[in-house]
């Protein structure tokens, strides 16, 4: 098993006017399933590509267990399993090639670590002959999955792995990574779906190359403290203009069925009187209540009044502003 | 009922791929001015039910009519009549914005006024003035599909189809993101999008939920949850696509 220790890494692209890692430093314990959560151009990819010894870093360091992410990266490279984001095999080799293959690559053969793999690769047994290119999305993510276990590493880096995946699909993926991680590998993944963040032990919020949290998903909502109501109506989006014109708003977003709504720093946690002028104001089936942030709302407010809100700020003109 | 104006409708609509039945026989109709949700597993039919909407691709059977238009006789009448806006592609990344507003404005047939007018109207509306004139390519994802979105509306085509016009986007845009779709619904356009949020599913004013080949739930978000008892669409999707609850 394998810690992975992170201290001050930086990453620009496009001659330096790109900044996707900006001097970022965080600690994954050893066998944790370990989340890095953050919309496109967060810095994702390039953290794992850093830590996949297939990306150079600028400044700062990467270790996994004792080895240097720039100066050990053969003894990474052996140790570590990676899915890129993009389907990576090879199309015109068949399903059992490609294992077969990644097997050679890695000097063992299936059989030794088939127990690792069985709950997964049973499911693409009856294609073992398909060539990987002619395999459904879910059969190819299936695939590599296997591809970058069949050695057993002692880290597993997964990329965007839900990404355009349907939601029950992705539930199934969530239950293979446990699986995998009850086998003491330590797993990082990636996502930029907000709600998966429940199914890591410890998440990273990513926004614009830095850190906006570090923390349990119940730490993460923990940290959020204002006071946060869920509004209903039939009409959504004219209550969402009214709220937003209202002077006490802080910010209000729609939220599935619902608009969740927090006021302004120092407001009276009291909605009554607001609720009492939307009613005149022709809401008259107004619902609200008193809810716990979810993962999302946490992010949008670290996203708001967070580091990102800095030098990034012009990317994201925020509707209450 | 009767008497809203049908932008799309769809009835027994088909497609085989050899023996396979891609899509089976599906029947809906969504209303002008609507913002309905086309959902369904990875697999499970969507995207060749969508090519046959967008005119792309010959039904094998049942009727369809987009705008006024029919699916068999009309798919060049019915290009004309829709805007298209995919989940990764749609505008042309080493162009500037300012250029790929005037490249796709021009494949519609729209005069240079009244081009120059809407692109200047758009540049100031997304806040591009200052990245009016750099590639595409190095927009943060969310303002590229901004400007996607508003350039699949440019000859302000009656029905727009949006397919996961928001993966990967940040919460925050992804928010902007539908409230442009309902400014443009509010408009009179009709929205025709298909995502993996379930949260942006609740938003839209009726869903149907695509499994195997066929819809096996059609209505309102209110309606589809009520009749499946669950709580969220979330739920409501795990229910049908699998057969198994999330609790």
């Amino acid at each position: 098993m394998a810690a992975i220790h992170i201290e001050g890494l930086r990453k620009t692209y496009d001659g330096g006017k790109v900044e996707a890692l900006r001097g970022l430093s965080l600690h994954i314990d050893s066998g944790e399933l370990f989340g890095l959560i953050g919309p496109d151009g967060a810095g994702k990819t390039s953290l794992l590509r850093i830590l996949a010894t297939l990306l150079l870093p600028e400044a700062g360091s990467a270790r996994i267990g004792e080895w240097d992410a720039v100066n050990d990266y053969t003894l990474i490279r052996r140790n570590v399993g990676y899915m890129p984001g993009r389907f990576s095999l090879y199309q015109d080799l068949t399903v059992r090639e490609n294992l077969a293959f990644f097997a050679s690559v890695f000097k063992t053969r299936i059989e030794d670590n088939y127990e690792l793999i069985r709950d997964i690769f049973v499911q693409l047994e009856p294609f073992q002959d398909r060539r990987a290119g002619a395999l459904s999305g879910g059969m190819k993510q299936k695939l590599a999955l296997s591809c970058a276990l069949i050695h057993r590493p002692k880290v597993l880096l997964l990329d965007e792995p839900t990404t355009g995946v349907d939601a029950v699909s992705r539930r199934e993926f969530w239950d293979m990574l446990h699986h995998i991680r009850r086998q003491g590998i330590t797993v990082v993944v990636s996502t930029p779906y907000m709600n998966e963040a429940n199914r890591c032990d410890r998440v990273a919020l990513m926004q614009d190359g830095q850190l906006l949290a570090v923390d349990t998903p119940a730490g993460v909502v923990a940290g959020f403290r204002q006071p946060l109501w869920a509004l209903g109506s039939a009409r959504l989006y004219p209550l969402l203009l009214a709220l937003r014109r209202h002077p006490q708003t802080g910010s209000v977003h729609p939220f599935g069925e619902n608009l969740h709504l927090m006021l302004k720093p120092g407001e009276r946690p009291d909605l009554a009187p607001i609720l009492a002028e939307l009613s005149e104001q022709g809401f008259t089936d107004l619902s609200a209540q008193r809810i716990e942030p979810e993962i999302e709302d946490c992010f949008m407010a670290l996203m708001a009044g967070g580091p990102a809100a800095a030098p990034g700020a012009h990317f994201t003109h925020l509707p209450t502003a | 009922m009767e008497t809203i104006q049908k932008a799309i409708e769809v009835k027994g609509l088909t497609k085989r791929f050899g023996a396979f039945t891609a899509v089976r026989a599906i029947s809906f109709d969504v209303a002008q001015g609507e913002i309905f949700g086309f959902l369904g597993a990875n697999g499970a039919g969507k995207t060749t039910a969508m090519r046959m909407l967008c005119g792309l691709l010959t039904p094998s059977g049942g009727q369809a009519t987009v705008a006024g238009f029919d699916v068999y006789r009309q798919p060049d009448d019915i290009k004309r009549h829709i805007g298209y806006m995919s989940q990764r592609f749609s505008l042309y990344e080493d162009l500037t914005p300012l250029e790929n507003i005037f490249f796709y404005g021009g494949i519609y047939g729209l005069d240079r006024p009244a081009l120059k007018r809407k692109a200047d109207a758009l540049i100031a509306k997304l806040q591009l003035e200052k990245e009016a004139h750099t590639a595409v390519r190095s927009l943060p994802l969310g303002w590229r599909q901004k400007l996607s979105f508003s350039v699949a509306l440019l000859h302000e085509p009656a029905i727009v189809f949006l397919d996961e016009p928001t993966g990967g986007v940040d919460p925050i845009t992804r928010r902007q993101f539908w409230e442009m779709i309902y400014e443009t619904a509010e408009a009179g356009a009709t929205v025709f999008v298909t995502t993996h949020y379930m949260d942006e599913a609740e938003y839209c004013q009726r869903l149907s939920i695509m499994v195997d080949g066929e819809i096996r739930a059609l209505g309102t978000p209110q309606e589809i949850k009520a009749e499946l008892e669950q709580d969220s669409i979330d739920g409501v999707f795990q229910v049908l696509a699998r057969g198994t609850s999330t609790r």
